[in-house]
């Protein structure tokens, strides 16, 4: 139990999906500029890793062994069919929900979080349940990594910037802070 | 006296031209353009790490040191050029409906190739790049080049679109991480350059430094560009 605990702290925080691994940077650096659609596409991301989670421990545990070589294809068959499921489900029963993420949900799958959640899940040779922890961690990092970068670019909106960073610039420096922040909780629980 | 009637020639339509054959029509295909200017474009004009913004985590995760970086860009541009030319031979057979799904599974072919390849010549960098090679796949280049470029021209075009890419992300990767590499351990492919007196400054490999360095280099070139174009404002005046 305090494994399963203790692998959900570590991959939310100390090992944050987003700000220490660098996995999904394109929806961290695409979508939050508002706070409401940061918050939402990391709760859709969620979603899908842990139904990645489960279909990766799937295939780990009956297909790969027979043929390790075809790890990578199979993941993004997988992921990508998953994707394509949610999307239909969601926009049948949750039309508005479907709604509100609108073109984010399909993007869900060239999400390198997604596929980096399947491949770490193999190295690390995690249990169904560990698994599990791991991606509802990793998701929760996702969201939290997104909604921060999304309040303070929602601040930097307003500030007088010089005119040299007012695109990318400024924003690659703040998650540098963010990240910086982060790396305070390094070599946490490694004693 | 009677007036003769020139009999009227019956009509006959002017000799409409052979029918052309009409070039296929792509919707949103790229204008036509030279070899050098295809191959230019990615190094150049449309980076993809400075200018487009794509392909940020190898950019970020795996410059940490300058063999990482060169070699996580000659792995990404061998699947560019490989999967370029593919979805191009092949764009005629791939029906629009699943054309992203086959394109992926293209990709993730030569993505697994460049893996056994480096995995079989090169084992300690295919060590220390880790998952980030097979995370290739998840490269938003790939599947934006296959999409807005591969599958709309001719291969000759898609081949030189995929050296030009793949020589502008592996020169970025290079800049970036031979400035970390220097500054983070002072030294430049593992020989040391900056002598025994010089404190390294351990964020630059740090996460926080690939974040930190990319910012400064989009700032510099926003900055370069600000420049250049006050000059010609000053010069049209």
């Amino acid at each position: 139990m305090s494994n399963l605990a203790w692998i959900f702290v570590s991959t939310i925080i100390v090992n944050n999906f987003t700000l220490v691994m660098f996995l999904g940077l394109c929806s961290f650096f695409g979508v939050t500029a508002k706070i409401e659609t940061a918050w939402r596409l990391g709760l859709a991301n969620t979603f899908v890793l842990i139904i990645t989670a489960l279909s990766a421990w799937i295939l780990n545990t009956w297909v790969l062994t027979h043929a390790p070589y075809l790890r990578t294809i199979a993941f993004i068959v997988v992921i990508a069919s998953a994707v394509q499921i949610v999307e239909m489900g969601v926009k049948k029963y949750l039309p508005v929900l479907f709604r509100q993420l609108g073109i984010y949900l399909p993007l869900i799958t060239t999400n390198c979080a997604i596929l980096g959640l399947a491949l770490f899940q193999t190295s690390r040779r995690y249990t169904l349940a560990e698994g599990m922890v791991f991606a509802l961690g990793a998701g929760l990092g996702l969201t939290l990594a997104l909604s921060l970068l999304a309040s303070i670019r929602e601040r930097m909106e307003v500030a007088e910037v010089p005119v040299i960073a007012r695109r990318m610039g400024l924003v690659l420096v703040a998650s540098s802070c963010l990240s910086l922040a982060f790396m305070g909780f390094a070599g946490m629980g490694s004693q | 006296m009677t007036t003769t009637v020139t009999p009227v020639p019956p009509y006959t339509p002017p000799a409409s031209p052979a029918p052309q054959p009409t070039p296929e029509f792509i919707p949103g295909a790229p204008p036509p353009a030279t070899v050098w200017a295809d191959t230019w474009r990615g190094i150049a004009a449309e980076n993809p790490v400075l200018v487009q913004m794509l392909g940020m985590c190898p950019t970020m995760a795996v410059t940490n040191s300058l063999a990482n970086g060169i070699a996580m860009g000659i792995a990404t541009m061998f699947v560019l050029v490989g999967s370029g030319l593919f979805v191009s031979l092949l764009k005629k057979y791939i029906a629009h409906e699943v054309r992203i799904t086959s394109y992926i599974l293209i990709i993730a072919t030569f993505v697994t190739l460049a893996d056994l390849l480096l995995a079989a010549s090169f084992p300690e960098i295919s060590k220390a790049l880790g998952p980030f090679i097979p995370l290739i796949v998840a490269n938003c280049l790939l599947l934006g080049r296959a999409e807005a470029f591969a599958a709309k021209v001719g291969p000759g075009r898609a081949l030189a679109d995929g050296i030009g890419m793949g020589l502008g992300f592996t020169l970025a990767l290079s800049a970036m991480s031979a400035i970390r590499e220097l500054l983070g351990r002072g030294s430049l492919l593992g020989f040391d350059i900056l002598g025994p007196h010089f404190e390294p400054w351990v964020f630059m490999v740090l996460p926080p430094g690939g974040f930190f360095t990319l910012g400064l280099l989009l700032i510099t070139a926003a900055w370069i560009d600000e420049r250049r174009r006050r000059g010609r404002e000053a010069r049209a005046k």
